[in-house]
């Protein structure tokens, strides 16, 4: 079996891109400025309060590192498994989209207890504005964590059977985001104090 | 053609996936909740003039039910009534037609669109039952009004309204997507994006500016609900947050959503005034640039709406250079409509009548919008009921006039059928005075100080002069609700007695009049090609005075060269 005939041949388009990856595009836009509105909110109401920084101590900075190792390692196992789709290797794409399952799963766990610590420490939602903030972002970050491992499940699932491959490019696509929403949390709410 | 037609009743007509279905049901349901916003106006208006009377058909109204009749118009008028029917029900209808696709890009996720927007309809009619009534803060929903339960006296009406409204954006996310995706994708070989009919080139830009612009207001609406059930304190000063912040986030995506509506209106009358007007519009790339300029321009005029707020006043004068700013990409949009008017054979039909009325009212509109945006004079006339004027003699014309517009127009599209242009006439006749007697007092009381949120205008002894007023203003909106009967009569008795339209009724140009109407499931019976660009009419010689797009030329050229400029 050559390539091209595991491969599905997406329908012909106007601008030669598949729908799926220009569908993806506008969707990730979309994630952006949900992000972009409450970064930048965030940001703007901390420029009028300096001790915000303190609070931001309290947050384990070495968590927030290595579940940003975490994430970008994750990313590279989302990459390798495109990569293997290109290659019509779908049983090595399935597993390593599991694989980045497996890194999300690291990540949730080592948030979770980050989210233990700090309630423990009486560090709630309703502490104080910034801790709301803090919650409310990793929070619906998290989310996206876990709407991208479902995703990533099912396409895994569908790339063994030999359909939809070109789905794993858009959830490869949306985990970068998430990613890269989390890089930019990761020093506004822990690093910055 | 590759999916056959569903033979099941429930797959045809409920859960379908056809496009033009589901524009028929997201243009139905928008109108079934214009009834409802009407009914609304109609109550808030006899409160207005009859202050504590008994109304008819809803009894006194108390003054925190007048909160929630007054938000819960506005709220339904721009949410269910504008978007779905301008940009779902359009949209849907017309971009994959008129592009020559056989169906949206991704047909299942638009019928998902479709009932996750139905699942919000029902929970926003449902919040006017729940114990303290519907929400009751303003269509705005500024904190702490929609902030905390005891500011307005309402709790769950606003949970719902919050829940409600964020369904419609999840729907209308993935219908924007779908519609952007759809319209630069799926075109027919021959035609570049230059070719594309004004309408399609209006929805895309629609679509892209919600898309974008939505997101803030997201975060915003999430930070609102947590605010009000968990106790954070993102509005609450007292907790360090700041009430601002949410204006910013709403009229962050509040301000482009009036053009997300405008848009595809303008849209609608561009193809219009071409049919009729027997002439190709003037200036199709100078429109379509002033689009995308507006586009860009509309995410830096927001705090315009915040002159009074408390926002720092340094601030007020670049957002009142940008408001005036965006008037002139659409006051070059208008003039290129009415450049196309000049030396034409106008046809007068009821769907030409109320394109040519939008030009005029808009006109209006947007004048009248120039005066509140600029800072100093909007500070002695925020929140009365001249910006009330001026923003209906915008949205009127918008959601109304050019609704109209393209349902008499598109109605062979819709159901095979041209609606009756007699009674159609008596609906344009009373829709256009009724709506000028309601709303041109209204620019008087608002110059008298009349706020747009109180209840009774008597209590201040500086508007019992205007009570003349008030009444004429009532009279009007009474009358623009009784003229929409003849069009209620003939939108459902033309399905059945309406003239058969056949293809192309009003020997229009663009691709959706190549195939039947309505059109069957697949939309084409052949696959299309566009061999001109969209707008060809009264071309130099014999002949008839139209050259669709759709039409080979009359010497047969090379195959190939038709097919030529397909990737741009």
């Amino acid at each position: 079996m050559t390539n091209s005939a595991i491969i599905e041949q997406p329908m012909e388009t106007a601008t030669e891109l598949p729908n799926s990856r220009m569908a993806i595009w506008w969707f990730l836009a979309s994630e952006v400025a949900i992000f972009g509105g409450l970064i930048v909110a965030y940001v703007l109401v901390r420029l009028h309060h300096p001790e915000w920084g303190e609070y931001a101590s309290h947050t384990i900075n070495a968590a927030g590192a290595i579940n940003t190792m975490v994430l970008l390692t994750s990313s590279l196992a989302v990459v390798l498994a495109h990569q293997a789709v290109e290659e019509g290797k779908l049983e090595k794409a399935s597993k390593l989209l599991l694989t980045t399952v497996a890194f999300g799963l690291v990540f949730l766990a080592i948030k979770a207890y980050e989210y233990t610590h700090e309630l423990h420490a009486g560090f709630t939602p309703v502490t104080n504005l910034f801790w709301s903030f803090y919650y409310l972002m990793t929070g619906l970050h998290g989310l996206h964590v876990v709407g991208g491992m479902i995703a990533m499940i099912a396409v895994s699932r569908s790339v063994r059977r030999g359909e939809h491959s070109a789905r794993v490019e858009c959830v490869g696509m949306y985990w970068h985001l998430v990613d890269i929403v989390w890089i930019f949390l990761f020093p506004l709410l822990y690093l910055a104090s | 053609m590759s999916h056959g037609e569903p033979e099941s009743f429930v797959r045809k007509y409920i859960f379908s996936v056809d496009h033009k279905v589901i524009a028929k049901q997201y243009m139905i349901t928008g109108l079934f909740m214009a009834l409802l916003g009407g009914f609304l106006a109609y109550a808030l208006r006899s409160q207005l003039a009859w202050p504590g009377d008994s109304i008819v058909g809803l009894g006194v109204i108390a003054p925190h039910a007048y909160n929630s009749v007054v938000t819960l118009h506005g709220t339904i008028m721009v949410f269910w009534v504008a978007m779905p029917i301008l940009v779902a029900g359009f949209g849907n209808l017309l971009v994959p037609l008129m592009v020559g696709a056989e169906d949206m890009a991704f047909p299942r996720l638009n019928m998902l669109s479709y009932w996750v927007f139905f699942l919000s309809t029902i929970v926003i009619i449902a919040s006017f039952f729940v114990p303290g009534g519907a929400a009751g803060g303003g269509w705005t929903a500024y904190p702490p009004l929609s902030g905390t339960v005891h500011a307005s006296g309402v709790n769950w009406g606003m949970n719902l309204w919050i829940l409600a409204v964020a369904l419609e954006f999840v729907a209308f996310l993935i219908g924007g997507i779908n519609i952007i995706t759809t319209g630069i994708n799926m075109r027919v070989p021959g035609m570049s994006m230059w070719d594309l009919p004004l309408f399609v080139w209006e929805e895309l830009i629609a679509s892209i500016v919600f898309l974008l612009a939505v997101g803030p207001l997201i975060a915003g609406a999430v930070m609102l609900l947590l605010d009000r059930s968990f106790g954070t304190g993102f509005y609450a000063p007292s907790a360090g947050g700041d009430p601002l912040l949410f204006q910013h986030l709403f009229w962050f995506f509040g301000h482009p959503e009036v053009y997300v509506l405008l848009l595809p209106a303008l849209g609608i009358m561009g193809e219009v005034l071409c049919a009729f007007s027997r002439k190709t519009i003037f200036g199709y790339r100078t429109i379509v640039w002033s689009v995308i300029s507006a586009g860009l321009l509309s995410f830096v005029v927001w705090a315009h709406h915040q002159f009074v707020s408390g926002l720092d006043p340094r601030l007020a004068f670049p957002f009142s250079v940008t408001t005036i700013l965006i008037s002139v990409p659409f006051a070059v949009h208008l003039f290129a409509f009415i450049a196309t008017l000049y030396k034409a054979s106008i046809r007068f039909t009821v769907a030409m009548a109320f394109t040519l009325a939008m030009i005029a009212l808009f006109m209006i509109g947007g004048v009248t919008g120039v005066i509140n945006g600029s800072a100093a004079a909007d500070i002695f006339i925020h929140d009365t009921y001249f910006v009330v004027a001026h923003f209906h003699y915008t949205l009127v014309p918008i959601v109304f006039f050019a609704t109209f517009s393209g349902i008499y127009f598109w109605y062979p599209k819709l159901f095979g059928r041209l609606m009756n242009e007699g009674l159609g006439w008596v609906h344009f006749a009373g829709t256009f005075f009724f709506f000028n007697l309601t709303f041109i007092p209204q620019f008087a009381l608002g110059l008298m100080g009349h706020h747009r949120r109180i209840a009774n205008p008597q209590i201040f002894e500086f508007l019992r002069d205007g009570q003349g007023l008030q009444v004429l203003s009532t009279i009007g909106v009474i009358g623009l609700l009784a003229a929409q009967v003849p069009f209620v009569y003939n939108f459902f008795a033309s399905m059945v007695r309406g003239k058969p339209a056949g293809r192309n009724p009003w020997e229009a140009t663009t691709l959706e009049w190549a195939t039947a109407s309505p059109p069957p499931h697949g939309n084409f019976d052949e696959p299309q090609t566009a061999y001109r660009g969209p707008y060809v009419y009264s071309p130099p010689g014999e002949g008839p005075d139209w050259i669709p797009q759709f039409e080979p030329p009359a010497e047969a050229l090379e195959p190939d060269t038709a097919i030529s400029e397909t990737a741009s």
